[in-house]
Order: C-alpha cells, then structure tokens, then sequence
C-alpha cells in the first residue's frame, strides 16, 4: 500500500515530467495570445488574452504565406506517409514472412539512410531539381521526404511483422475460409494496427521536416509551414512576428499533441520496436 | 543460524484484500519449513515478507528474536532462492557467486571472496563453470549457481520461492535430493514454497498449508497425510487425493452411495453432534481388492460390491475407478472445495488403489474390501475432521522432530569425518583414493573414531 | 542481450532452414523471387534517394562551380576539400558540432533514464499520464521548440531575463543570443527537450527487458539502491544504453533546426549542416557545398563505424526489436 510520503513523492515528480514536457509549449501558446504590445512585456501571461495573431494567420497579412503552407505541409507529409507505409508494409511482409537472399541487406540500407545526413542530400538535389523542374514542387519534396518516412516505416513495420501469428492464416483456411477471407478476416484485422502506427509516426516525421523544406522550395508553391515559419520573420509586412509565429506554431501543434493523446500506447510500442529514430 | 517467527502477519493490498491473513508460524533454528498450497493462496507472498520485498502492513516478524518489520532486505542477512533462479546475466558463475561478498564494501578482501566462492562452487560441483556465463549452463547447473549464491554469505537462513518449478521432472527429483542434503549438511534454517506436494513432502520437516492467505494446518508430512484439520487440508495432501463420499448415518453403518459401510468404533466415539449427513474421507489405498486381502485384516473392514467404470494399470500398482450419483446436499460443498484445490470441478467418483495383479477390470462388479478403521468423517458445513486425533498428531510431528535433529547430528558428524579424511589426504599426498573409498564406505565408523577432531573442523 | 540473437534467429529462421543453392524447390524459388518483388521498390527508392545524391555529391566536389557563374565550372580535384579543410570556420563549425553532440547525448542519456526509471517504477495510474505528457515534446516539431525556447529568452520577447533576475548575470539586458555560449545553451536545452523522450522510451524498452527478479535478488543479496541500478539493472541494458547513444549521437551530429531558427549560425553557433547549406544553397557555391556535405557524410558514417566496430553495437539487433 502507498504510504502517504510515497503519495507526495509521486505526485511531485509527476508534476515535474509534466511540467518538463508541457512548459515549452504552454510558453509558446502564451505567446500566441499576447497582443503585439504584450510582446515586450517580459511577462510569461498576457496581460490580455487576444486572438488577434490567429486572426492574421487566417484571414489577416500572413495568411499569404500560412494557409498555403499549411496545404503545403499536409499534402506532401500525407502523400509521403501513404507511400512509404505502402512501400514499406509490401517490403515488411516479405522480410518477415519469405525467405530470400539480401533480406539483410535490404534492412541495413533503411538503417543507414536513416543514419543519412539530410543536408548531403539537399545541396545535390537542390542542383538537380532546378535542371528537371523539380525544384519548388510537391514531388520534390515528396521525393526525398521518402529518405525519412520509408525507412523507419520498414523497421517498424518489419518489427511488428515478425510478431503476428501467422499461422493464424492458415488454421483461417484449414477452418474454410478462403485465400482472400483469411486476408481479410485474420490478416488485415492482425496487421493493421501496426500499419497505422507505423504511418503515424511517420507522419510525424515527414511532419517535421525544416532541411528539405527551406533548400529545395523557394515559395508558397511547396514551402511546408516549418520552413514558412522562418520566413515569417524576414517578412516586412508585419512589425513583430512572434505573435504570429506562436499562433501558427500552435495550429501544427494541435493536430500532433491530439494523435500523442490518442495514440500514445501504440506510439510507443511502434517507437521501441523500430529502434529507429524519430 | 537463525529462528524465525512470524506473529499475526497481514499483508493487505490497496484493494484491501488480505493476500496474507494473520498468519503466526515459529520455525526452529535449522528447520526445514515448507509453505504449500493451491496458486493465490499467498505462500510466496508470506515468503517475500520475510525476506523483506513486500511491506508486513500488520503483526510482527522476528529473527533470531529481533523484530525486522521495518528492515531493508539487505539488513536482514536472509539469502533467497529465486524461481527464475535470477542470476545476472552479465556476470560469470564466479561473479554471480562473489556478488553478495562484493557489495558489502571492504568486509572481506579479495583472497577471502576467492576462497569463499571456491568453497561454495566445490560443495555445488561447479568448479568447471566457474568461468561461464549463466546463459550457457543447463537448468541444473543455473540452480546450483543460485544456490552457490545463497551460501556464500553465511545467511541466516535460506528462502526458497518454488525454485524446481522450471526443471524437468527428472531434473526436479535429483535436484530436490542435493537441496534436501545440502540443508541437513549445514544445518541451516530454511523457508521453501511450493505447489508441488512431493517436494513439499519429502523436503520438509513440517509443513504449512495455507489456503486463502490463511494457515490451515502447520505440522510434519506425515501428521498433516494421517491426521488432516479439515477437509481442505485432506484433499490438497496425498495424489491420487482423498475420495470424499457423502454418508448418512443410520445406526451402525454409514450409508453411502458406494455401499453401506461399517461404522469403527473409534469413529462412533467422535461421532457426538455430527450432523445427518457427513463425508467420508478414504484414501485410495484404503482400498484393496477383496480377493487380496488375507483373513486377518478382513475383519478390520467392511466389503462391498462396486461396478468400476475403468482401472489404470502403473506397473507396480494399479487403480480402479467407481462412479457414483452424487448427493446433491453436499454437492455444492465439493465444488467449492475443488475450486480451492485448483481443481474445475470434484467428479462423483471414488479411485481406489489395487494390487497390481488385480484382475479387476472396468465394467466389471467386484467385491473391495476398505479398511473402515483409517477412515476420516468430516463435517461438510465446516469442513472439520470430526475424527481426527490431536494427540496422536502431535506424536508424529514430535517423532519427526527428533528424527531431524538426529539426522543433523550424523550429517555433521559424518561432514566432519569427510573433512578430516581430506586433510589427511592432503598432507599424506598418497592413498588418497583408497582413503576415499573407504570414507565412503565406512563413515559412520569414521565419523566416531575421528569424532572429536572432525566436530571441529565444522563451522 | 538475448534480443540480438532473437532477433537473428526470427530473421533468419522463418519458413525454412534450407539454404542450400543447388536444388532449391519451385517453391523456394518463386518465394524468393516474391520476396525482392515486394522489397525490391522499396529497396530501389531508399537507393536512389540517398545513394544518388550523393554520388551527384562526390562528382560536384571536384569541380570549382558556381551557380551564380555556371559558365566558370573547373575541375579542381580535390581543391575544394583543400580549401575547406584549411579554412578556420570549418574547424570551428566541427567543434561547435561535436560539443553540441557530445554536451546534448550526455544530458540527454542522464535525463532519459531518468525519466525512463521514473516511468518504470511509477504506479499505472501515473505511468500512462507520464508516457503521454513525455510524448508530447517527440510529436512537436523541431522548428516550433526552437521557436518556444527562443521567444522565451529572446531579448525582446521573453521572461526569463525577468524571472532570472536573482541570478549575478543575469539582468534585463542580457542578450542570450549575442555570443556563442549563452545562445549555444538554449540551442542545447530546445535540442534537449525535444529528443529526450525518444532516449527516455528506447532506455524504458531496455529497462522492461531486464527482469525484475534480478533486481530484488540483488536487494536479497545486499545491494542499496544505487548499487542496484549500477551493477545489476545498468550493465543489462547496455545494448539498448549503447543504441540509443550511437542513434542520437548520429542525429545531434547533423543539427540544423534550432540553430537555424535560433541564430542562423551567427556568434559562433554555426554547425557542420548549416555551414554546408550557407556554402551550397545560401552562397550557391556548389562544388565548395558538395565537399562540405561529402565531409558530413563521411563524419556520420565514422562515427556509425566506431560505434559498430569498436564498441560492438548491434543497430540491427539492439534495443528495439526485443519483445
């Protein structure tokens, strides 16, 4: 039984992970709320909670450059994530149900392109995309976002794989069901979880791109809202831009800390089983 | 060497169920004790008490007279037996066995761990895998890696949580033997929970029987076998396990759907306020093919014709299976009791033993022949043993009490004897093993000539 | 770690232990051919994304090229490698690199076991709070922690400066983002904060790995609880320890993000990654970019090198994959 000094003990160190975890982000919500002149104030609150930066980013002066990056930012992540998981859900099966030479091979390359640093893909195909039209385009962002998203989904998923009972499948059709029944009925069902994590972490990664985002688009046309971000500040419509900054920050916020919110069991198993970073 | 006590020991969780339940049992400087009963029952949390990894919420633990409620594990100089053995994986055998030397900083130098561990790794026969990490030893050897572990340090007294579970049976039976050796040879206080009732029979000097967190009965195998509490108590001892028959007194038989049955005087006697319908207690061995049974037993017990639905052949023995309509009045209470034994449900059959060359098959009617005068009468609504006779209990536990101490004696007499014949050995450098030979042969003479000598040489 | 060897076997073991390559059935054969059909896309693409760029890489560092002058292009071998490597900043640039890597993977391997511990020891109801509010900082994207830990203690915008005024230092003036140091610990702590959690869950997996037994027979046997931790609970989690660190070394190595946002490189804060986009995309310098990223790469992968060879990680194997 918790004796109550054990009781104060936790409670206090539960406040303090969560204060670590949540600080930052309340700081920056904070900071969305502040009117321009509360900006300077050198205070953590608002003296006044306004929703005026949000209104600029929607329908005000920087909505110019949010509301396409945010387009921006979802479409490609979204298009990324599809195909790598499709990619990688097709490579997972074979790597942990077939016997084939190279299946090593083939999960030390998704390691290293993990391991990869993104800047030395940029500054070649930064190149390479102002040749073939590339450059500033969704697909030249959907391309190398593949080097993220593509190999942490084969880990993960590879991971998840190799724990399904598939044996199930067979008792499926030794009990009738047919070949496509059992998929549907046994195999899907058994493997879709860990597809979807998969796809949710990579989401988040894809998500969280800056590099390929600043070095390979040059305006609304592809830029994701993490490089639209840094422009915020080189714009001169605008006095100061940290208001609007914090209000755009929160907007791709909320979306993530509600998939943590639901999804945090399955996130971490997804997490730990790929080993891969995130 | 210690004496443990343990006075009214409740262990509550947040749920508020009591896991243990005002559990008081004295354990004797050297004695074996075991902690037997059904899963759940709490044996292993009482055991996790003592050794200090579960918090007492209410009632007092002693050591050696001292009361340890509030100590660390690591200051109560107990030493543990886990069922997973719990060897660190990382370490050698050598390492796992100097580990508890080695935390207790600067109290013992590197030639008294090395000798130390030495000594432990020849009593265990592990010399050979001194070098070896635990994943490379068999179960066996593992075990006796934990136990090296918990003899290097001069605890005072071991704790053992099921710790055969994980080896074959085989394996289980050899290793039981070297434990039951090793603790009479040091003589050491021992706490050891088990499920299984051989182990808890053939090791223990007594027994607890807890059901339900509580203690049922605390007594010597052999009185808890013959003289059970309660119906619990008979029913968990003994494989195959007491038949209960549900009986209705009527005059001087007992009615029972088997047959009517004779009621022994010594019965009759204890027989006062027992309720209308009773249940019979009858081992299987109770039992016997009538045809096997020569004319002066015969008149110590009632035949009757039973039709067996089947019997087992096992080689040396053999048992035969009656089916019978069950009573409905004691229905209920048989459930309940199988379910506390771990059991889905108690089948309306009564298994009796025959002799192997029994010609007795199933299907067929045969007169049996049950020894009336061991039976046990149990109340069903309390589940009391009506029959069962304290003092002539508490005569077998005594007996088994003195066997234990005289058995300790030779051990260490006959350790001594070893221990000088290796000296001697040493230092002649010749005949060693004819020496050996004979020492084996001869101990116990050993053992007197060199009496004094050797008690010596013991610790 | 019996993991590395689970892992193996499950990779190699399923289906069929036959390895034989003379007579192999249909069924194996048409198994095999399956198999690179379905991981063959994949396995093409991560080639093409990575393994192109940066030959395209390697071919651009030997040439002097331009983009502001494409006309100009001159093969110089390996001049450009010369001029970078003599060149003080990028020394600079490589310590700044290296003590972000080393101060970040420290703090972080120390604060996520922490929190590891804290979240394996914590009571249910506790845990599943814990592991949300610790998974929040993952989910956030880097450029927004840069930019909450940079209004925070920026000059104009932040409260630190007034919350901090106790501190001798520190005053209403300061100007965290005015010299290396001060700019270089809040690059650290957004750093920090955000890839502690992925440490702090990798180090749980290892730490749920390592069964409990071992612990309280270590109580049993005398140990006080640091003790515990340091002989028994530590040494049995070094595959997953030694993961995590090689993981993120490699990824604190290639830091850009928070720099970028924070100061763009200024006050002798630039890194290895920011310095090669300034050359390559900032400055147009291509072939002088090129050998810079050629140099990055080869960085990572001896630092991948050292950590596979020397101190024997199992990347493959580690932490992650067990059960």
């Amino acid at each position: 039984m918790l004796s109550t000094k054990q009781k104060i003990g936790w409670t206090v160190v539960s406040v303090l992970v969560l204060v670590y975890a949540l600080f930052p982000v309340l700081s920056i919500l904070m900071t969305s709320f502040k009117s321009p002149a509360d900006l300077n104030a050198g205070t953590f609150l608002p003296s006044k909670f306004v929703t005026e930066n949000y209104e600029q980013i929607f329908v005000g002066d920087a909505k110019e450059l949010f509301l396409p990056a945010l387009r921006n930012s979802i479409g490609i992540s979204l298009i990324a994530t599809f195909i790598a998981v499709v990619l990688a859900t097709l490579c997972a099966y074979a790597i942990a149900r077939l016997d084939f030479p190279g299946k090593k091979l083939v999960l030390t390359t998704a390691l290293m392109v993990s391991m990869f640093p993104v800047i030395s893909i940029v500054t070649p195909l930064f190149n390479l995309w102002r040749q073939v039209g590339l450059y500033d385009t969704w697909l030249g962002l959907i391309i190398p976002y593949l080097s993220l998203t593509l190999p942490i989904s084969i880990w993960t998923l590879a991971a998840f794989f190799q724990q399904i009972p598939w044996d199930l499948e067979r008792a499926a059709q030794v009990d009738g069901a047919t070949t496509w029944q059992a998929f549907r009925k046994v195999i899907v069902p058994l493997t879709l979880p860990g597809v979807f994590t998969t796809a949710i972490i990579a989401f988040f990664i894809a998500w969280n791109d800056f590099v390929y985002g600043i070095g390979l688009t040059s305006t609304s046309a592809a830029r994701p809202v993490p490089a639209a971000l840094a422009f915020f500040t080189g714009a001169s419509q605008f006095e100061d831009p940290a208001g609007a900054i914090s209000a755009a920050a929160i907007i791709v916020t909320i979306p993530v800390v509600l998939l943590v919110l639901a999804f945090q069991r399955q996130i971490v198993s997804g997490l730990t089983q790929g080993a891969v970073k995130g | 060497m210690a004496a443990i006590t343990m006075e009214h020991l409740v262990k509550k969780y947040d749920d508020g169920f009591p896991a243990v339940n005002d559990i008081s049992i004295d354990i004797a400087d050297g004695e074996f004790l075991i902690l037997v009963g059904p899963s759940g029952c709490g044996k292993s949390t009482l055991l996790r008490m003592v050794v200090g990894l579960e918090d007492i919420t209410s009632g007092d633990l002693l050591i050696n007279g001292e009361r340890v409620n509030e100590r660390q594990p690591r200051d109560r100089n107990l030493s543990m037996v886990f069922q997973n053995y719990a060897l660190y994986p990382h370490l050698s055998v050598y390492e796992n066995i100097a580990f508890p030397l080695r935390l207790a900083k600067g109290q013992f130098s590197e030639d008294e761990i090395d000798r130390k561990v030495r000594e432990a790794s020849a009593t265990l026969d592990l010399d050979e895998h001194l070098e070896r990490k635990p994943a490379n030893l068999s179960g066996g050897q593992r075990q006796r890696v934990a136990m090296g572990r918990a003899i290097v340090r001069d605890a005072d007294a071991f704790l053992f949580d099921e710790p055969l579970s994980n080896l074959d049976a085989k394996l289980r039976g050899q290793m039981r033997t070297e434990i039951a050796q090793l603790q009479r040879r040091m003589g050491i206080t021992s706490l050891y929970v088990t499920h299984d009732q051989t182990e808890a029979m053939t090791l223990g000097d007594r027994v607890a029987v807890l059901k339900r967190g509580q203690l049922q009965q605390i007594a010597s195998p052999r009185e808890l076998y013959e003289q059970p509490v309660n119906l619990f108590v008979a029913g968990f001892i003994g494989a195959p396990s007491m038949n209960f028959i549900p009986a209705r007194v009527d005059g001087a038989v007992f009615q029972t759907p088997i047959g009517d049955i004779e009621i022994p005087e010594r019965v009759r006697e204890r027989m006062g306020g027992a309720p209308e319908i009773v249940l019979l207690g009858l081992r299987p061995e109770h039992f016997e093919d009538a045809k096997f049974v020569d004319e002066a037993k015969a008149g110590h017990g009632t035949v009757f014709e039973a039709e067996f639905t089947h019997t087992e052949w096992l080689g040396n023995q053999q048992y035969g299976y009656i089916h019978y309509q069950q009573d409905e009045t004691v229905q209920h209470k048989l459930n309940e009791l199988a379910q506390e034994l771990d059991a889905d449900e108690m089948p309306a059959q009564v298994i009796v033993s025959l002799d192997a060359s029994s010609r007795i098959r199933g299907g067929s009617t045969s007169k049996i022949w049950l020894d009336s005068r061991r039976m046990h009468v149990f109340n069903p609504e309390t589940g009391e043993n009506l029959t069962r006779d304290a003092e002539a209990g508490a005569e077998l536990t005594r007996e088994a009490n003195e066997e234990r101490k005289s058995e300790i004696e030779r051990a260490r007499q006959r350790d001594g004897a070893r221990t000088s014949e290796r000296r001697s050995g040493q230092t002649t450098r010749t005949g060693t093993a004819d020496r050996d030979r004979a020492g084996a042969v001869g101990h116990d003479r050993a053992g007197t000539a060199d009496g004094a000598g050797g008690s010596s040489s013991v610790r | 770690m019996s993991t590395t060897v689970d892992s193996r076997a499950r990779a190699a073991a399923p289906e069929k232990p036959r390895k034989k390559k003379a007579q192999l059935s249909d069924r194996a054969r048409s198994e095999r051919k399956l198999g690179w059909l379905l991981a063959g896309p994949a396995f093409v693409i991560m080639l093409l994304v990575t393994l192109y760029p940066i030959v395209q890489a390697l071919w651009d560092s030997l040439f002097s090229f331009r983009l502001t002058a494409p006309g100009d292009k001159e093969f110089v071998f390996l001049g450009n490698y010369a001029t970078v490597l003599s060149d003080i900043v990028f020394w600079r640039d490589l310590g700044v690199t290296l003590l972000i890597t080393v101060v970040t993977v420290l703090v972080e391997l120390v604060l996520g076991l922490a929190l590891a511990l804290v979240m394996h020891s914590a009571i249910k109801a506790t845990r599943g709070l814990l592991r949300t509010a610790i998974l929040v900082p993952y989910g956030i994207i880097t450029v927004v922690s840069a930019f909450a830990w940079f209004y925070a203690f920026d000059i104009t915008t932040g409260y630190v400066n007034h919350w901090l005024s106790w501190l001798p230092m520190i005053g209403p003036d300061f100007n965290w983002f005015a010299s290396a140091g001060p700019s270089l610990f809040v690059i650290m702590a957004s750093e920090i904060w955000k890839t502690t959690p992925f440490i702090s869950l990798l180090l749980l997996s290892g730490l749920a790995q390592v069964p409990g037994e071992l612990s309280e027979a270590a109580r049993v046997d005398g140990a006080s609880s640091w003790q515990r931790l340091v002989r028994v609970i530590l040494p049995n989690m070094k595959a997953a320890i030694m993961v995590a660190v090689v993981f993120r070394a490699l990824d604190a190595f290639r830091i850009f993000d928070n720099v970028f946002i924070m100061t763009q490189g200024q006050y002798g804060t630039e890194t290895l990654s920011l310095l090669a986009y300034r050359t390559s995309i900032g400055r147009l310098e291509i072939g002088l970019g090129s050998a810079i990223s050629v140099i990055l790469f080869i960085c990572v992968m001896i630092i991948a090198l050292v950590a596979i060879k020397v101190f024997k990680v199992d990347l493959t194997g580690g932490s992650g994959e067990g059960k």
